[in-house]
């Protein structure tokens, strides 16, 4: 029954090795050496042991302050554009056509916000939401609705969870559009046969032949929106205040705007670790939700 | 030799390297090298544990490593900094990995 496995292409992969080696396992290296140090510049390092990490974990002080700050910041903003993006992008495909000239018009038109660079992005929202100049914001506070996103909180959110949707929901709708034209037409027409409804039809065979291109959406929308950078640093730059200082940019704050490498390895390293962590859960349950039946045999 | 000395202490220097940086990543490269070498003499077969995935050796290793790290980070924040505890924990935490993922 066993194959034996011939594992010398392994040395196939060496050359790939030798170049992570550089370009990630060294540089990580470097980030956990910086950790357990700290610096004034001049390229001078002392030890400090498990200090920053201790701070960094301790809400109650300044550094631990600000990273569970932009934790839960971070948590809370992929959670809403979550909760957005997924039904919409449903929504869209649903209503996608399914034949004819306009398929390719409609993929077109939903592909183009992603083809779009994320700098770009943050810049055309800055400019459309600008209170003075922007369409959005000048309409809106002509229409009597306070809308200020570089003063006000609440507005900052709305232009950076709503500059997401624009940019992200097209994903969502794609992957779930070819989970939908993967199901074969005898399926629709078993359930017409039934007199099936609408809403039968949809949880019945469209959203459990959907499960495991959405597990990819949200998959892939969870870890963009919790490394989010550049637009929302375009956009309002972390401000007002820190309203909307999501992890990397107070990362990038504390290590190239500070200098404090040592604070901002140890934040980098947590960081990673939770990412680490919820990519092998997400991982694990996307490739093993088709196998849910007990393997015989196998478990004794 | 004496000139490759003098580089390599210079390098050293400039990328600030400690001691316990490199006590660390040579525990992590001789676990790796040993379960590689432990895959090679037995081959690696996955089985069915409490987690009802599929686990190798291997994903077992990485749920222990990943698994210490937040043990020692949660016993960082939570009672103090000194970690002897917390890798104790980490082994029991192993162990039962080990036999029951």
């Amino acid at each position: 029954m066993d194959k034996p496995v011939n594992n010398r292409a392994w040395w196939l992969v060496a050359p790939v090795f030798a170049i992570v080696a550089f370009s990630a396992i060294i540089p990580i290296m470097t980030v956990v050496n910086y950790s357990v140090q700290d610096t004034f510049g001049n390229n001078q390092f002392f030890w400090n042991g498990l200090g920053w990490f201790q701070e960094l974990l301790d809400p109650s002080t300044e550094l631990g302050g600000r990273f569970f700050d932009a934790l839960w910041r971070n948590l809370l903003f992929s959670g809403i554009i979550l909760a957005i993006q997924v039904p919409l992008g449903i929504l869209v495909a649903l209503s996608m056509p399914r034949d004819g000239w306009r398929v390719a018009a409609t993929l077109v038109l939903m592909a183009l916000p992603l083809l779009i660079p994320w700098n770009v992005v943050g810049t055309i929202w800055q400019v459309f939401a600008r209170a003075d100049i922007g369409l959005l914001g000048y309409g809106l506070n002509a229409l009597g609705i306070p809308y200020n996103y570089t003063g006000d909180t609440l507005s900052a959110w709305i232009t950076i969870v709503v500059m997401d949707v624009w940019h992200w929901t097209s994903l969502v709708a794609l992957l779930c559009y070819a989970g939908l034209k993967s199901i074969p037409d005898a399926y629709y027409q078993a359930a017409r046969i039934d007199g099936a409804s609408r809403w039968a039809v949809f949880t019945t065979i469209q959203l459990p032949k959907m499960k495991r291109v959405l597990l990819i959406a949200v998959l892939l929308r969870f870890m963009d929106s919790f490394m989010i950078y550049t637009e929302p640093f375009v956009l309002t730059g972390g401000g007002p205040g820190n309203a909307t200082t999501f992890l990397s940019i107070d990362l990038v704050k504390l290590a190239l705007g500070q200098f404090d490498l040592g604070k901002a390895a140890a934040m980098s390293l947590v960081y990673n670790l939770i990412v680490l962590a919820l990519c092998w859960v997400f991982y694990t349950v996307m490739t093993h939700s088709g196998s849910e039946r007990p393997e015989q045999g196998s478990a004794a | 030799m004496d000139d490759f000395n003098a580089r390599l202490s210079e390098n050293l220097a400039w990328m600030a390297w400690t001691w316990q940086t490199g006590l660390f990543f040579a525990c992590i490269a001789s676990l790796l090298i040993v379960f590689t070498l432990l895959a090679l003499w037995r081959p690696e077969r996955a089985r069915v544990g409490i987690l009802r995935i599929p686990t190798t050796r291997g994903d077992r290793l990485f749920i222990t490593l990943l698994g210490s790290a937040f043990i020692n980070l949660a016993w960082l924040g939570l009672v103090g900094p000194n970690l002897g505890w917390a890798l104790a924990l980490s082994l029991v935490y192993a162990l039962a990995v080990f036999r029951l993922v």
